[in-house]
């Protein structure tokens, strides 16, 4: 098993197919990618680099990097670029003796590290245009690692989660029918090389057959243009990608992008008023909210385009709700809502969301596996499953705040002050508190000119929660804290109200 | 043959190539439009053609199962015979097809 069958296969069914690139004419095929990629193979085969880090925005450098890895047997890792200098430097010693691929701007923060050769971007994508490729070689040993993909850390030091070709190859082969899409279909990838949505959309449109188009710097002005331009069909967003969208189609009267037919969003909580809108705004596209984890090589569970009509036209609240579900777990995996000694949960109940699958991978570079003897992976998010079988994530078990003995989810908060036509953004984070364990500070961020007041806000929730659910505290930011891929920085948040006084409202 | 998850193998009768997604420990009596299949490697000109009933062909990117599922074959080269375990021929892995979800 190794993830260049999937890169053979298209090149042998429909090699003339534009892989990448735009399609007026500059674009590679899927026979020049597999080619490329065996050339990228030789050079990595020639150093004694074992693992090919990358250290550069997204272009046809990714994927021709990715696959030479697989085909070379050797683990991709792609790096966050957006680190500091020092930050870059540890984890280019943590993975050497490597090669990296490097932006030139970029390639200065790897200098000095021992055992690490940085190649330029232009200088790797020239060798890999020459010579004669070589023979289909790549080993099948399904345990190989492919991936190697240093987690967010928004709670930590970052750890390296282990994808091997058995993970990336099954969630492939589950979830995306060969050639399933047609020659004009094309995906809009904006989501960085270090993302596992990133990884994961290369693999998925080679072997669906779907041309990649890249966005190596999202900004949603650039992201409608190109969508416009290339006749994208399908794309994937994080949230907050996808309420910048919004905002910028809402700024471009009578724009629309007629091509888009699915969009897909995922990565982090979507605000029920931002997908409303965006549902509003762009009625002939169908959407998708996929939830998935590093470590289980990326979705898990889907919200389809069928689910989000039926939500949106139910009279039913417990139908409509749905839309802030992440749907149905992927039919080749099971899920599971545990108690904290791992006792199933009846539906409705809230507890830690498990999964066990082929494509799940649950092991970290040098800290072993986290799946439990039978399989099961525990992915330190909260949720349940409704009566219906859908999956409502509630966030990370870290982040639940325990007052007075309650378990409280904070997306639960979050979500009733979202329902305030004024409130843009909300977070509810525990704060340590003698009386009650922690108490609930929410900080909200106002639409613009909005000076809506605490008090009112506070009466506003109170309505819909329970008075042990109602935040002690409201603070108002301009912004929320979150990183580049959409995540909500909590730890930053509970940082900077640490010295919140506790004795005032 | 014995085969492991990643094995290639290939029909001696026809053009189809597969790989082994998921095999079962023991020997396996596979074969493509009736004749058992061949390692990947071997370069042996083999003649013949599908048998009768097992000429019905393979589609490339299909999975092939056998009932109890504990053998999977992806088709990674279509061709004019069928794939099977004995006599019994191996079922396409019906699956339902997910919207993009990256």
């Amino acid at each position: 098993m190794n993830l260049m069958m999937l890169l053979e296969m298209a090149s042998s069914a429909f090699g003339d197919r534009i892989a990448i690139g735009s399609k007026d004419g500059s674009g590679v095929s899927y026979t020049t990618l597999y080619e490329n990629s065996g050339r990228a193979a030789q050079l990595f085969r020639s150093s004694p680099a074992e693992k090919i880090a990358f250290l550069d925005t997204s272009s046809i450098a990714l994927p021709t990097a990715l696959f030479g890895s697989a085909w070379a047997g050797l683990p991709f890792v792609p790096l966050n670029y957006r680190l500091t200098g020092d930050e870059i430097r540890e984890l280019g010693s943590e993975i050497a003796p490597a090669i990296g691929v490097a932006n030139v701007s970029m390639q200065d923060a790897l200098k000095g590290v021992p055992e690490f050769e940085a190649i330029e971007r232009e200088d790797f994508l020239s060798q890999t245009r020459e010579g004669e490729p070589p023979d289909a070689d790549w080993g099948m040993d399904p345990d190989q690692i492919a991936i190697l993909l240093f987690t967010s850390g928004t709670t930590g030091a970052p750890k390296a989660a282990v994808l091997r070709h058995s993970h990336l190859v099954s969630y492939i082969l589950g979830s995306v029918e060969f050639m399933g899409a047609g020659d004009e279909e094309a995906t809009l990838v904006s989501v960085p090389p270090y993302h596992v949505a990133g990884m994961a959309a290369l693999c998925s449109s080679v072997y669906a057959g779907r041309r990649i188009v890249q966005l190596p710097n999202f900004d949603a002005a650039s992201w409608v243009d190109t969508a416009i331009k290339e006749s994208v069909t399908h794309a994937m967003v994080v949230p907050t990608m996808l309420s910048r969208i919004v905002d910028e189609i809402e700024k471009r009267p009578g724009v629309s992008i007629d091509s888009l037919r699915a969009l897909s969003y995922g990565g982090g909580k979507m605000p029920r008023p931002v997908i409303e809108k965006a549902l509003h705004l762009l009625p002939d596209t169908n959407f998708v909210n996929a939830y998935g984890l590093t470590e289980t090589s990326s979705t898990i569970s889907v919200l389809g385009p069928e689910d989000h009509r039926n939500a949106l036209e139910s009279e039913e609240e417990s139908i409509r709700r749905r839309l802030s579900s992440a749907g149905k777990p992927l039919p080749n995996l099971e899920v599971s809502i545990r108690d904290e000694e791992g006792k199933v949960l009846a539906a409705g109940t809230s507890g830690e969301i498990w999964v066990r699958g082929e494509q799940v991978s649950g092991e970290y570079l040098g800290h072993g596996t986290k799946l439990t003897d039978d399989g099961w992976f525990p992915t330190n998010d909260g949720g349940f499953l409704d009566e219906g079988g859908y999956l409502f994530v509630e966030g990370r078990i870290d982040d639940i705040i325990i007052r007075g003995g309650e378990n409280i989810s904070p997306g639960e908060i979050e979500e009733a002050l979202l329902t305030h036509p004024e409130i843009r953004d909300a977070a509810a984070i525990g704060i340590p508190d003698t009386q009650w364990g922690e108490i609930i500070v929410a900080v909200i961020v106002l639409s613009n000119g909005s000076n809506l007041p605490v008090d009112e806000v506070k009466a506003f929730v109170k309505d819909q929660l329970r008075s042990s659910r109602t935040p002690d505290h409201i603070v108002t930011m301009d912004e929320l804290p979150y990183n580049e891929t959409g995540k909500l920085l909590r730890r930053v948040l509970r940082e900077n109200l640490s010295d919140f006084p506790t004795d005032e409202g | 043959m014995e085969l492991r998850a990643g094995s290639r193998i290939k029909s001696a009768v026809c053009d189809t190539e597969v790989i082994a997604v998921k095999a079962p420990a023991e020997d396996i009596d596979i074969r493509c439009g009736g004749v058992p299949m061949t390692e990947h490697t071997n370069s042996e000109e083999e003649g013949g053609t599908p048998a009768m009933g097992a000429d019905g062909g393979t589609l490339m990117g299909k999975r092939y199962v056998n009932p109890e599922e504990t053998l999977e074959l992806l088709c990674t080269k279509p061709g004019a015979g069928s794939l099977g375990v004995g006599d019994t021929l191996l079922e396409i892995k019906e699956s339902k097809p997910l919207p993009a979800s990256d």
